[in-house]
């Protein structure tokens, strides 16, 4: 009997990933045959590899070919597995690369979130360099971004992805799919270090429970030590309306998003730029995060030649109360977070804020007062997030008050 | 087989190049050849028309008028790009006269050349001296071209022309526009193309001069960058060009943020340096990551006030742009990619068209590569010690001309924005298959993980001490870069056989290519 699977794309144009087909025989061992671009260089190392790995997979009798275009050795690993296991569905082994170091680093609560990068999760080499225009997130899509009949390629690229790709400082998150699919995701993806779980289209504080609950459940059987947290994104008339109930589901929840497209199509009215439409669930969903105690982060610009548009989004985004924006393309992100930054106006009004109420405190007295204007607390409380912000930002440096420095807004 | 020694770059090179004597690379700056220039022959205008008219009927005529005969060597060149029809005409000619074994010294062959494979192995070229793009590179790679390739820089052209080391007997140009007197210019006419400057060095040394034009017009032609005196015979054909293969509509940034990132670093660089002050110069080629480094410049420009002296090098729409909004006096232009440049060239007295004489050539009194502040460059690979290669890639495949690549390397700084690695093969490297650039001329890499100084430059290093740039040393980056490819290559499987000699700025051997395997 003999079963036959394949996994990547041989397509002219494909590059920095490859083809990989494996036929399951009853006898006859292993024949492998390897074609690569980069065959002088690396051909000795894939066939290796790729050895090595039928050998993990526990297959004795195949014949498996491999096209490549240049992949690296995690797209050779992942391509390989999902080959095999379209040749073999109750497929129990896997081929799981070594966690490197830079994989290794724990989710933070409290961050900035101004921006965050979506990666199509079948895509691995939009992952490799992702890191290096410093978004505050990156997340790893295994939902829209990833057609129907690759999301098992998906998920064998983003868990590897999750123990070899270094993203830098960035946040590492996973978008699973929706109802019991991205249940199953989380198997796939929980045990590889995830910083944020990206949870699609709540309506109902129930789904953020059952995907903590299965959370729970997969670090307790692996013993996985680190934080998960959970973003719920808003994408529905009856998601907006549960704002507040589905950012405090879960102590796990650290931010709110709202997606618009789904959103729109649900409410049945055409997405303008100008975005009336979508006022009331964006506010919605600033007030029900803030409510709760998490981060409201606001939905993708998806015009990317449109950098003006970009920028009039982000500051109509900040003055409704987002902290972060979603972005499609790297060029994006060094526009978002100059746009959340603090203006140079509202930086040195903050430091001037905060060094008066640090002195009126110091000197015992119970009203503190800025020229002829009194302050309260509320817009102490303000100040001090400006500047917290614009710390964790480089716009300030952390001895401000030392240096007399004002800080500079890029 | 040819005998080969060590050179002062720890490169084995032949010492005999197709019969002749090479002298090896002895370092930069080190060799000085002694003598006197190359000169065409004495003539009388009494062997040509009163009149002025030098018309011959067609190309095959006007080569028998020439002289023709088998071993001649003929030069072209490559102004019209990819869209050049002439040089397989003349190629074609001559076999039509039953000539053999000729060599053909093109400033460089592109894909369009082609067909000339099949006069290669019919025995019509014996060898080509000229850099080899596409398909001809590959077919010298694999060892079945006859005589040993010889790939020089466009000012290393003009100084082997020059000094003697390559005689032309017979150059034929193509020329956008002439008249029947033999003066030239390449900025107007149906395949207009720019400038004529890789043409020059023949029209001035050649014994033959052939001007092929299909837009003649009566004399005078003005301007005139190829002057008539110097020219024999004009001959003119319906088509010299494809006008959509010579110069683009439009050139394309690039699109890739990964590019986008390195172009963006490498203007950053540039401005921490303190390299981008009033009356600065630099060179930026058409490549998509050099025009973004441009247009990063341009903006720091904009947003500082400072206007530059001169850009050098092939002009385009962005630095048309900066010309006419006065970002810089001048444009430099060695090579025009785009109509705007074409247009600006012709129009604009603040454009002005170079050569490599004035811009390149090592054995003159100065050349203008030198007086550059900053030059940003491609490369195929660059070593731990800086060393470049812009000909070969890492499976020690032949398939990229030198250009004037290696004569930028004179500037003040030379940056080579590089990305670390192209899909799995890693652009850092321990030794590059072939060198063109020596590290020490080498000053800075920047790539999408980080940028690398020459450690020799602590100049630049200095004025960089407290930047914000990921600044960081060429190992550590070599070491990131196999982390993710999953280590070094392996060394090209290569043959002993040499198909081609790569000469440094002076004529001197600075290493040579081998034969591809499998």
């Amino acid at each position: 009997m003999t079963s036959r699977g394949e996994a990547g794309s041989r397509d002219a144009g494909v590059r920095s990933d490859c083809w990989i087909s494996v036929e399951l025989r009853d006898g006859g061992g292993l024949e492998l045959t390897v074609a690569s671009k980069v065959a002088s260089m690396y051909g000795a190392r894939i066939r290796a590899q790729i050895e090595a790995g039928c050998r993990a997979l526990g297959l004795e009798h195949a014949r498996v070919e491999v096209d490549d275009k240049g992949a690296v050795p995690f797209v050779l690993d992942a391509r390989l597995e999902c080959a095999v296991r379209r040749a073999d569905p109750g497929l129990s082994r896997v081929l799981l690369p070594d966690l490197r170091p830079c994989c290794a680093g724990p989710a933070v609560r409290r961050r900035l979130r101004r921006s965050r990068l979506y990666l199509p999760g079948s895509q691995p080499k939009l992952f490799l360099n992702a890191g290096l225009h410093l978004p505050d997130g990156v997340i790893l899509d295994l939902e829209d971004a990833v057609a129907p009949a690759e999301k098992d390629a998906a998920r064998a690229l983003v868990r590897n992805a999750l123990r070899v790709v270094d993203f830098g400082a960035a946040e590492r998150m996973v978008r699973i799919n929706q109802g019991e699919r991205g249940l199953e995701d989380l198997d796939w993806i929980v045990p590889h270090n995830p910083h944020v779980i990206l949870v699609p289209k709540v309506e109902d504080p129930a789904q953020v429970r059952a995907v903590a609950a299965r959370v729970a459940a997969i670090r307790k059987k692996t013993k996985h030590a680190g934080d998960i947290f959970l973003m719920p994104i808003i994408e529905s008339a009856l998601g907006a309306w549960r704002a507040f109930e589905i950012a405090a589901a879960d102590p796990s929840v650290i931010a709110l998003a709202v997606g618009l497209e789904d959103y729109t199509a649900d409410i049945g009215a055409p997405r303008t730029l100008e975005g009336r439409e979508s006022f009331w669930a964006r506010s919605q969903v600033v007030n029900g995060a803030v409510a709760a105690g998490v981060q409201p982060i606001d939905t993708v610009f998806s015009d990317v030649a449109d950098e003006a548009g970009l920028r009039a989004s982000c500051a109509e985004a900040k003055a409704l109360g987002f902290v972060g924006k979603g972005c499609i393309h790297p060029r994006q992100i060094a526009v978002v977070h100059a746009a959340f930054a603090p203006t140079p106006d509202e930086l040195a009004k903050a430091q001037r804020i905060v060094r008066a109420y640090e002195e009126a405190e110091a000197q015992g007295l119970g009203v503190v007062a800025l020229g002829s204007k009194m302050i309260d607390a509320p817009v102490v409380k303000r100040a001090e997030g400006v500047l917290a912000t614009a710390l964790a930002a480089g716009l300030l440096p952390a001895d401000w008050r030392e240096s007399g420095n004002e800080g500079v807004a890029r | 087989m040819t005998k080969l020694v060590e050179n002062a770059a720890g490169r084995l090179v032949p010492v005999e190049i197709n019969g002749t004597p090479a002298v090896p690379y002895q370092g930069v700056g080190r060799y000085r050849p002694q003598g006197r220039k190359a000169a065409p022959p004495i003539r009388s205008c009494a062997d040509y028309p009163a009149d002025g008219d030098k018309t011959a009927p067609d190309l095959k005529t006007a080569l028998q008028r020439a002289g023709l005969r088998d071993g001649m060597t003929i030069g072209s060149h490559h102004h019209l790009r990819n869209g050049d029809l002439v040089a397989n005409q003349v190629f074609r000619a001559a076999a039509a006269l039953g000539v053999r074994d000729l060599r053909w010294v093109p400033s460089a062959a592109f894909p369009c050349h082609a067909p000339l494979i099949e006069l290669l192995e019919n025995g019509v070229i014996h060898h080509i001296e000229g850099s080899m793009n596409g398909p001809l590179g590959d077919y010298c790679s694999q060892g079945r071209m006859r005589g040993m390739g010889v790939l020089r820089s466009h000012g290393g052209r003009w100084q082997a022309i020059q000094d003697g080391e390559v005689h032309i007997d017979i150059a034929v140009i193509a020329a956008p526009t002439a008249d029947p007197f033999g003066n030239a210019t390449g900025d107007r006419g149906p395949a207009a193309c720019g400038l004529l400057g890789f043409a020059l060095a023949d029209s001035l040394y050649a014994d033959h001069v052939i001007v092929v034009t299909d837009n003649l017009v009566p004399f005078p032609c003005i301007p005139w960058q190829i002057q008539g005196n110097n020219v024999d015979q004009v001959v003119v054909m319906d088509r010299i060009g494809d006008a959509t293969k010579i110069v683009s509509g439009t050139t394309e940034i690039t699109k890739s943020p990964d590019r986008l990132l390195i172009a963006e670093l490498t203007a950053r660089f540039c401005d921490e340096a303190g390299i981008v002050r009033d009356g600065f110069s630099f060179q930026a080629g058409a490549g998509g990551t050099a025009l973004s480094f441009a247009l990063f410049l341009r903006d720091i420009m904009r947003e500082r006030r400072i206007k530059a002296r001169f850009v050098r090098g092939g002009s385009t729409q962005y630095l048309v742009d900066m010309l006419e909004e006065g970002l810089t006096d001048y444009i430099l232009d060695g090579q025009t990619f785009d109509l705007a440049g074409v247009r600006s060239m012709r129009e604009n007295p603040g454009h002005v068209n170079t050569s490599p004489f004035t811009s390149y050539n090592w054995h003159g009194k100065g050349n203008f590569a030198s007086l550059l502040d900053a030059v940003v460059l491609g490369a195929t690979e660059v070593d731990v010690g800086f060393n470049a290669n812009v000909v070969t890639h890492s499976d020690g495949r032949l398939l990229h001309g030198i250009g004037g690549w290696m004569n930028c390397l004179a500037g003040r700084c030379t940056i080579l924005p590089v990305p670390s690695f192209r899909d799995r093969i890693p652009v850092l490297v321990d030794r590059v298959t072939t060198l063109c650039g020596p590290g020490e001329l080498i000053d800075v890499v920047v790539t999408e993980r980080g940028i690398a100084v020459n450690p020799q430059r602590r100049d630049l290093l200095e004025k960089l001490r407290g930047s914000s740039l990921p600044l960081r040393g060429i190992r550590d980056l070599k070491a990131e870069v196999e982390e993710i490819v999953g280590g070094p290559p392996a060394p090209p499987a290569l043959g002993e056989k040499v198909v081609a000699a790569v000469k440094w700025v002076d004529g001197t051997v600075i290493d040579c290519i081998r034969e591809v395997r499998g």
